[in-house]
Order: C-alpha cells, then structure tokens, then sequence
C-alpha cells in the first residue's frame, strides 16, 4: 500500500500473538498491513477468531498477557504532522496515555459493560474531557452536553446526572459513542458497535456514528462480522481470515467484485441475497482454530478453488495487486477470476 | 401446503408478568403485558417466522405456546396423536406424554448443551425421560440422528467443549429431533453462529424439515434469515401481532407503519443501496404501553384515532392480517 500523508493510520506487519502455558503460541494476527485514510472509514470484516478485533485493540495496546505484540509497527499520524508509533511506546509512558481516549478512543460492542454503573453519565464524559483538554469543570460540562446532543440524546443537561441503568440500550451506546468524540479524537476504532443491538436501533447508531465522522473529520476504524454494516459504512473494506487479510479494497470492488474465493464465499451465504427459497451456497466445514491452522493457503481446506500441491504448501500467500488499489492473497486469484 | 387442518391453532393467547410493589408488603400494581391477545394458525410442514425487536414478545410467544410458561389466558389447540388438545389449559401431568411432539432449538449452542455430558448423552437423554429407548437401541437412535444433523458415529463419547459452534447447534438439532417432534419453535437457532455457518445449519434445517414434515416456528430478529427461510411471518411489536402475511408479500408490500420501518432497518450488503430510515424512538415498555395503538408513539403517521383506540389485527386480504387503522390511506 502506498504511503501517503494522508493516512492517519498506518499498520505495518502487524503481528500479535498469544502464548499459552504449554509453550504453543497463537498467532491470533499474523501480519496485518493496513491504514486508514483521513476522514475515511476502513471496515475491518471477518467471522469470529479472525483477528479482528485484536487487531483492534492491538491499535490501542489493549492487548494483555499472555497476549504480546511481537513484531510490526502501528504509526499514528496527528494533524500536527507527528508520527507516533504506537506499538513503541512505553506501556505506562505519558505518551500513551494521551493516545488513548485523546488521539484515538474506542467504541466497544457492549454498551452495559462500557460504562461505570456507579458514576453517573456525566461525571464519566467529563472525566474524559478534563484527562485530556485544558478545560475546567464547567467548560467540560458545557463540551459534554454539546455532544450528548450530538448523539441524539434529548435533554442532554437533565440527563447528564442520571446513572447508565436509567439508560435503554440504544441511549446507552449513544452515550459511549458520546463519550469517546468528547475529545475530538483523530481516530476512533468502533468494535462491532451495533451488533447487541436491535435492527431499528443499529439503523439509528449506525446514521450517528456517519453524520458525526463527516461532521467532525474522524478516522473510523470500523470491526464488524456483517457485510451489510460494511456495505453502508466503509469507504475501505478489509476481509479477515485466521489473522491474516485475504482481501483489501474500496467497499464497492470488495462487494461487488469480490476476488478472493473468501470473501466470494461469504457473500453468496448471505441470506436473503437471492429471492425465493433455494438453498444457501454455504462455506464447507468451520474456520479451523488458531492451534491448527493449514499449511499453505489458511482457506484451502474450505475452499472450492483449491489445488493440491498448490494451495496446501508452504507458507500462506501474500497480498499481490490484481487492480488498482484491490489486494487479494490467493496464488489461484487469476485462474479463477471467470468462476 | 396441502393440509385442512392446522398443526397449531393460537387463539387470543396472553402472557402478563404481575409487577409487585416494593417494600413489605408487595402489593401487585400492574402487568408487563408480554403476549398480548396472540392469533394465528399453522399449517403441517410450513415455517412461521416470528419476527420484532427486543421486548415485543417473540420469545414468551414461543415458550408459552409450549407451556414453558404457564399463559394467562387464550388457547393453543394442538394436535397430537390424533387429536387436538389445548395446551393452554390441559392439566400439568398429562403434558409429559405431550412434549416428544414438540421441541424448542435455543439460541446459544454453547449454553444450552451440559458441559459435562457427552454428546451422545445430551442428545439421547430424551429418549431415557421418555422411556422410548434404551440399551443398544438408545445408541442406534442416537448415532443414526447424529448422522442426519452431519456429526459423525464417534462424536457421541465427546463433551460439547471439544465442538464448534455450529457442531454444538447440530448435536442441539439432534436431541430436539430424537423423538420426531412434529413442531419445534427454533428460538434465534442461528444468531449466534456466524454468516458461513449460519448458511449451513439452514439449510439442515431445511432438508430435516422436508425428510421429518416438520412444522417451524422461527423466531428471530434477522430479518434476512427469516426472508429465506420463511412461509409467512408475523411481526410483533409490544406483544401484539401488528401484521401476518406472506412472506415474499410482507417483504414486498408492508402495510403495517412499523413493518415497514423495520423493513427499512435492514441494512443491504449491496453499497449502492443506501438504507432509508426514519424510525426515531425506542420499542414501547410492556409494562407501561401508551393508550391507544402501542406505536402510535413512533408511528410517522399518528392520527388522533391511534392516541385513543387500540385497532385489531383484520384479515385485509385472505391469509393477510394488518393491525393498524388506516392501512389502506397509507398505500402512496
């Protein structure tokens, strides 16, 4: 992928693995190469055990033992022209700290567990607000109503008081998303956001977190298991698999002209595509578990593509360039464009 | 579906949850009407999909009917062996020679299996409650069921840790088929698994449905899955049934205001189709619903007519039922 100065985030070779007591180690991702784009969305899409969302908090150095990043490099460029490399940094070092929740904050899919039950809204926005701006109480005040209403919370003022049990769970996820732009973040990584929520209320957050990422210029991170999310969201869509990016494209060539027998396969298993009732083309077997991943091609034993002494040998294929800007990691990828 | 007569007859069927007063001494001031006057019937081997957000009733629907719960009034005539019985009102020891016809798939395969049973335990356990099969028999029944739902012989000695999700939600297929039910209420059978699995439980559920003539109802919130999957569906929305129809007709001509805007929800995995959504507010408390229709409060074309009667579910066209006053002027 090119490097230009308008990526906010740059990936490089990412790799993040688990240890366990027997002395296996889990490559749970297993370099990963991406960035997102300024004022861009990336949507990071794969089923569960693909890395996804420890790709994601590796961004954040969210990742504890026996978790370990071990090699590659998270460069995070602020709009005043500096580069942070975030895998670098010092776990209790000054600087971190101001990248979490300042530079890059993080929406997680539970919005029960997200929030402190015992402070109230308020107090936990602006606790955000004063860590990480020059404010006083009132000011942070003022900043933290400002953006409730953002986020579509009537009378933001009267509910600043009230406790996240008084919240539905709609409100709730308003209110993390609240409180992760209360500082203005370059970067904000959303970890399936919608998915505990309900197809109405995903409808709403999912408008929230767009008007508010044109409004506010915010890189988004976003990770999610589901296609359509993907296919409203992202500019920018990166499909996972067994810690590795298969597929990497702008949404309209990743959805509609899929190249990687992956990310065809998912899609055609998506019901409802089809009208009437004829069977599901589904996906042969399970992804395999982290303790087992396949020589070769990580896909092959799933894949109606694969060739012996092909696809099941040797190390997993890289990304190559098929198109402008369109990645896919399959050594078949041109034998089988026509099928 | 050629059949005259209904598997399943749910007649006016209701499920209030009293609400107690705090302090010593508890007084009861009020109900969270969870099933709310429930209609519909089905058909031998057709699947109905019970559709609507979380807290409109979809899964007390489904657990009343099966007397998990106990209803607070209506009927569920059901016809077993022969002869329709009414569920709702049928004496509490004479339900155990009822339960083999009708079954329930849960949600979650990794909660719903007992840990420290093997497979092969979990999915015969049926038979020995029921005393349909034992010794060498039992084992026969269950490696022939574990074969239909794609386990192989030798998974009977494992525990459920050592599957994946879609293996657990098999074996979970096989115990509630065992004892060749004739109606199995599929709780969110396939939400938790995801989109590459979830394509092949369906479609078992489908080929065990036409082996078995099984009778489905579906209940879940994906509305893709149920389009697929589907005969008629029936929208909820705070315990009432607002609109029941046809599949490919309730996808294509919603009636109802709130079937349409949850149509609307449904994000397309197509990127030129950008989704339309209007709906503001929260689903209504059942517990505290506001008179008249119960969405008139988020309804985009509330009249006064809907803050002070409640409508009823009407057949507008045959096997079309909308519960809504003013369905027909809100065609354009």
């Amino acid at each position: 992928m090119p490097e230009t100065s308008e990526n906010v985030l740059e990936v490089k070779n990412l790799k993040t693995y688990f240890f366990t007591d027997d002395g296996d180690e889990l490559r749970a991702v297993d370099g990963v190469t991406f960035s997102v784009k300024r004022s861009g969305i990336l949507a990071v899409v794969g089923e569960s055990g693909c890395g996804k969302s420890v790709t994601a908090y590796s961004v954040l150095r969210l990742i504890q033992k026996p978790g370990k990043i071990v090699d590659g490099q998270i460069l995070l460029r602020t709009t005043d022209g500096k580069i942070i490399d975030i895998a670098e940094l010092d776990e209790k070092s000054d600087e971190l700290f101001h990248v979490r929740g300042g530079l890059v904050s993080m929406i997680f899919q539970e919005p029960m567990t997200a929030l402190s039950p015992v402070h109230s809204i308020g107090n936990q926005i602006c606790e955000a607000i004063l860590l990480h701006q020059d404010v006083d109480k009132s000011q942070a005040e003022k900043i933290a109503i400002g953006i409730l209403e953002k986020v579509g919370i009537p009378g933001a003022a009267g509910r600043m008081k009230q406790y996240p049990h008084e919240f539905s769970g709609g409100m709730r996820q308003r209110v993390v998303i609240a409180m992760a732009l209360a500082c203005k973040p370059q970067l904000l990584i959303a970890d399936e956001p919608t998915t505990a929520l309900d197809v109405t209320l995903q409808a709403q957050v999912l408008r929230i977190i767009k008007d508010l990422q044109a409004e506010l210029g915010t890189s988004v991170l976003f990770i999610t298991h589901d296609l359509a999310v993907v296919a409203q969201m992202a500019d920018e869509v990166a499909v996972m698999y067994l810690g590795r990016i298969v597929e990497h494209s702008d949404v309209r060539s990743v959805l509609k002209n899929p190249r990687h027998p992956y990310t065809r396969a998912l899609l055609k298993s998506l019901p409802g595509m089809s009208e009437g009732s004829e069977r599901l083309p589904s996906i042969e077997g399970s992804v395999p578990s982290l303790m087992e991943i396949p020589d070769g091609c990580p896909f092959h034993p799933r894949c109606p593509h694969a060739e012996s002494g092909l696809c099941d040998v040797g190390g997993p294929p890289s990304l190559q360039k098929i198109a402008d800007g369109h990645y896919v990691a399959c050594v078949r990828v041109e034998e089988i464009k026509a099928l | 579906m050629i059949a005259t007569e209904p598997l399943l007859s749910v007649r006016n069927l209701r499920k209030f949850f009293p609400v107690y007063s705090k302090g010593f001494f508890q007084r009861r001031v009020g109900y969270v009407k969870a099933v709310d006057d429930v209609s519909f019937d089905l058909m031998p081997g057709e699947t109905l999909g019970l559709v609507g957000e979380s807290g409109c009733g979809k899964t007390t629907t489904g657990r009343t009917i099966l007397r998990a719960l106990g209803p607070t009034g209506g009927n569920i005539m059901f016809r077993a062996n022969g002869e329709t019985v009414d569920l709702a009102t049928i004496p509490g020891r004479h339900l155990k020679a009822l339960r083999p016809k009708m079954q329930m798939i849960f949600q979650d395969p990794f909660s719903s299996l007992n840990p420290r049973m093997t497979i092969g335990q979990i999915v015969g356990e049926p038979l020995v409650i029921h005393k349909m099969a034992k010794g060498r028999e039992l084992k026969k029944r269950v490696v022939e069921m574990l074969i239909k739902v794609g386990l192989k012989p030798e998974h009977a000695v494992r525990y459920p840790h050592a599957f994946s999700g879609g293996q657990r939600q098999r074996a979970g297929i096989a115990r509630s088929l065992i004892m060749h039910p004739s109606l199995i209420i599929a709780d969110e059978a396939v939400s938790a698994l995801d989109v590459s699995v979830q394509a092949q439980i369906i479609n078992l559920m489908e080929d065990l449905q036409k082996e078995f003539r099984l009778t489905y109802i579906f209940i879940a919130h994906d509305l893709s899955v149920v389009k697929h999957i589907c005969d008629r569906v029936a929208v909820m929305y705070a315990g009432k049934i607002v609109e029941l129809a046809e599949t490919g007709t309730l996808f294509k001509d919603p009636k109802h205001p709130y079937t349409k805007a949850l149509l609307s929800a449904v994000p397309s995995p197509d990127p030129d189709v950008k989704m339309i959504f209007e709906l503001t507010g929260e689903v209504a408390d059942p517990g505290n619903l506001p008179p008249g229709c119960a969405f008139n409060p988020r309804c985009p074309y509330v009249r006064d007519r809907c803050r002070q009667e409640m409508p009823s579910l009407r057949e507008i066209e045959p096997g079309r039922w909308v519960n809504c006053h003013f369905d027909e002027e809100l065609e354009s």
